[in-house]
């Protein structure tokens, strides 16, 4: 069995202490294989998004361990581990969070900005990755002048810009109309169908969790249900 | 992030909300301006100190008297081999007691000394020009090392035989010339009167025409060879121990001297009975009274770079609250804590260095402009003294001190930024 991509082993995470505190995650494992698409479905307040944060390393488990590509990540330090973040992983979020007042392309390119690489070699791979996203004739628009679909395509460009291997999906059509929605799930399924980019889409819709390889379902900080696990 | 693209980031930044910066900006230009200002004026002054002393005397030089004695506890006993000669700095008609030739070799031997020169006075009657009107002169010595503020010419030479002289600009006209440069390279005479009540004159070239100064404005300045003549001329029927006896001579060091050496000189001279003074300790006291002015007025300035550093961290704070979102997305795409607050506090230090830079052309545009008005008004009785002038290292100086204040001002605003939690900054619902 290849060594999965993601695992969370036992992951629990509790936030205060004392009579105020509270427990977000109770006790949850998952393994993420390489190059599939998940789903973590779960109405708010379930639980979901903090194990979102915690897969992608944003916050630490109170216990348990989140293990990328089969090594503890709780060992990484400060600088790899935002070494880490910028190159593994791509975010795309509900509500876009675009740079006002700034170029589609510098937009696109954060990521790259935030790794230090170099002016040109930004811009070659930041409109390579609006070709892909058929939004190279936009990269000089200001980011806030766009559509929400194109919006929304511009932080899938972002996401892609770094080239990941996993993409962290946030209700990512959840402030689209159905059309525009199905256009961005799309790209985002087509992305993980043929260039192999592990998709982690979360989200409290069952008909866009339905679209993915598997989902799991969480309630009140567990998994209360698995569906198209193989195993 | 590389530096190139934080600086680079947070310029932009600073753009991003326009109003606000420029309003921030111009609470930095208030005090950079003063601040440049009322330095300017400190330099103006200085400068115009120090070009106005090297016309009183070179640097190397010290004047050299005999001690006073203190007569606090009753008056001095009478040394039978000392003579008296007028004080050249006393009370009208008050006498020191003279140095004397003989004495000239014991300052010689004290170590760092060069040469000993006597300080002769030459009291010439009148000056005239080809028979024209004659006129009232003083002369002042010129010792190589000094330097006078010329309208034309040059300086009277002081390694030569001939008779040179600077005239006052003052005297041009009067003297028949038609103008500075027409009176360059021409003979004027000078009347002397010796001891035996005989009048003889002397000639000498004009070798340049000087500004009036501060200090010694309406003095012709004449070199070694004509003082000396003139000395000579006026002291027909003097004893030759009369002649030889000086209220002071000056005494040049090693231009190169540290002011310790300086200091050794002046202590082995005390030891000696003589007091030692060098151009330095004259106008020192001066220069420290505007000194003291200037940084009172610097102070005010300070004050209101403090004020507009307040200003900076609550622009910066709003900012910080705007891209709470945007933050928390860079931290989340890898950035590091280090890297935000550089990216807040450079932007911080360039908003200093807008409000600086601007503040200090301002202050040039605006102290040339006064200047202007104040040569042809208020200070034309001063030609020579530019009241602001700017230095470009004082200049340097303060827009460093303004970004640096603001880099300070900045690290409230860029700490808080920093210790941001991405999750926090990315919540919502």
């Amino acid at each position: 069995m290849p060594v999965p991509v993601l695992a969370a082993r036992d992951v629990k995470k509790s936030y205060g202490r004392g009579a105020a505190r509270f427990d977000a995650l109770k006790g949850v494992s998952l393994d993420i294989e390489e190059g599939e698409s998940i789903s973590i479905v779960g109405k708010s307040g379930s639980g979901k998004s903090t194990l979102m944060h915690l897969l992608a390393l944003l916050d630490k488990p109170s216990t348990g361990a989140v293990e990328l590509s089969g090594r503890d990540a709780g060992a990484l330090g400060g600088r790899t581990l935002n070494r880490t973040r910028n190159q593994t992983f791509g975010f795309v979020f509900q509500q876009f969070f675009l740079t006002p007042n700034t170029s589609v392309l510098d937009n696109v390119t954060l990521p790259l900005r935030i790794a230090g690489v170099g002016g040109s070699e930004r811009r070659r791979r930041g409109m390579e990755a609006l070709e892909r996203l058929e939004l190279a004739d936009k990269a000089k628009n200001k980011a806030t002048d766009l559509s929400g679909g194109q919006k929304q395509r511009v932080v899938i460009a972002r996401a892609l810009v770094n080239e990941p291997r996993v993409i962290f999906a946030d209700e990512p059509t959840g402030n689209l109309d159905t059309a525009t929605g199905a256009v961005v799930e799309d790209i985002l399924f087509d992305l993980n169908r043929r260039t192999g980019i592990t998709l982690i889409v979360v989200t409290h819709d069952e008909d866009l969790a339905a679209k993915t390889d598997r989902s799991v379902f969480i309630r009140d900080g567990l998994i209360v249900d698995r569906k198209g696990e193989s195993a | 992030m590389s530096g190139l693209d934080l600086i680079r980031s947070a310029i932009s930044n600073t753009f991003r909300s326009k109003t606000r910066t420029t309003l921030t900006v111009l609470a930095i230009f208030i005090g950079a301006f003063t601040l440049a200002l009322t330095s300017g004026v400190g330099t103006g002054i200085n400068r115009y100190i120090d070009t106005t002393v090297s016309s009183i005397g070179a640097n190397d030089v010290m004047t050299v008297t005999k001690t006073v004695e203190n007569t606090t506890s009753g008056p001095a006993k009478y040394e039978p081999n000392t003579t008296n000669v007028e004080s050249a700095t006393g009370r009208p008609g008050s006498t020191v007691e003279a140095i004397t030739a003989a004495e000239l070799d014991g300052i010689r031997a004290v170590k760092g000394v060069d040469s000993v020169e006597p300080v002769l006075t030459a009291r010439p009657n009148y000056v005239e020009y080809n028979g024209g009107t004659q006129y009232q002169a003083s002369i002042g010595g010129f010792v190589s090392g000094m330097s006078l503020d010329l309208a034309a010419g040059s300086e009277p030479s002081s390694g030569t035989d001939t008779y040179e002289v600077a005239l006052p600009v003052s005297y041009v006209e009067p003297l028949g010339f038609t103008s500075d440069e027409d009176a360059v390279g021409k003979t004027v005479t000078f009347g002397v009167t010796d001891k035996t009540g005989a009048s003889t004159t002397v000639d000498a070239t004009v070798s340049g025409v000087s500004e009036a100064g501060l200090l010694g404005s309406t003095s012709l300045t004449a070199n070694d060879a004509l003082t000396t003549a003139l000395y000579d001329a006026q002291s027909v029927g003097l004893s030759s121990s009369s002649k030889d006896s000086y209220a002071s001579v000056s005494l040049r060091f090693d231009p190169s001297s540290s002011d310790d050496q300086v200091s050794t000189i002046k202590s082995d001279l005390k030891a000696l009975g003589y007091d030692a003074t060098t151009v330095k300790d004259q106008i020192g006291s001066f220069k420290t009274v505007i000194d003291a002015i200037v940084l009172v007025l610097n102070g005010f300035a300070v004050i209101a770079l403090i004020a507009a550093g307040f200003g900076i961290v609550n622009t910066l704070l709003m900012s910080v609250q705007e891209r709470t979102r945007e933050i928390g997305l860079m931290k989340a795409m890898g950035m590091g804590a280090g890297r935000v607050f550089g990216l807040f506090s450079l932007e911080a230090v360039f908003i200093g260095f807008l409000g600086s830079a601007i503040g200090a052309i301002g202050a040039i545009l605006a102290g040339t402009a006064l200047n202007g008005v104040l040569a042809n008004g208020l200070l034309s009785a001063l030609p020579g003294l530019t009241l602001i002038a700017f230095d470009p290292a004082s200049i340097a100086v303060i827009i460093l001190v303004v970004m640096g204040i603001a880099f300070l001002a900045g690290t409230i605003p860029a700490l808080r930024a920093a210790r941001q939690d991405p999750i926090e900054s990315l919540r919502y619902e």
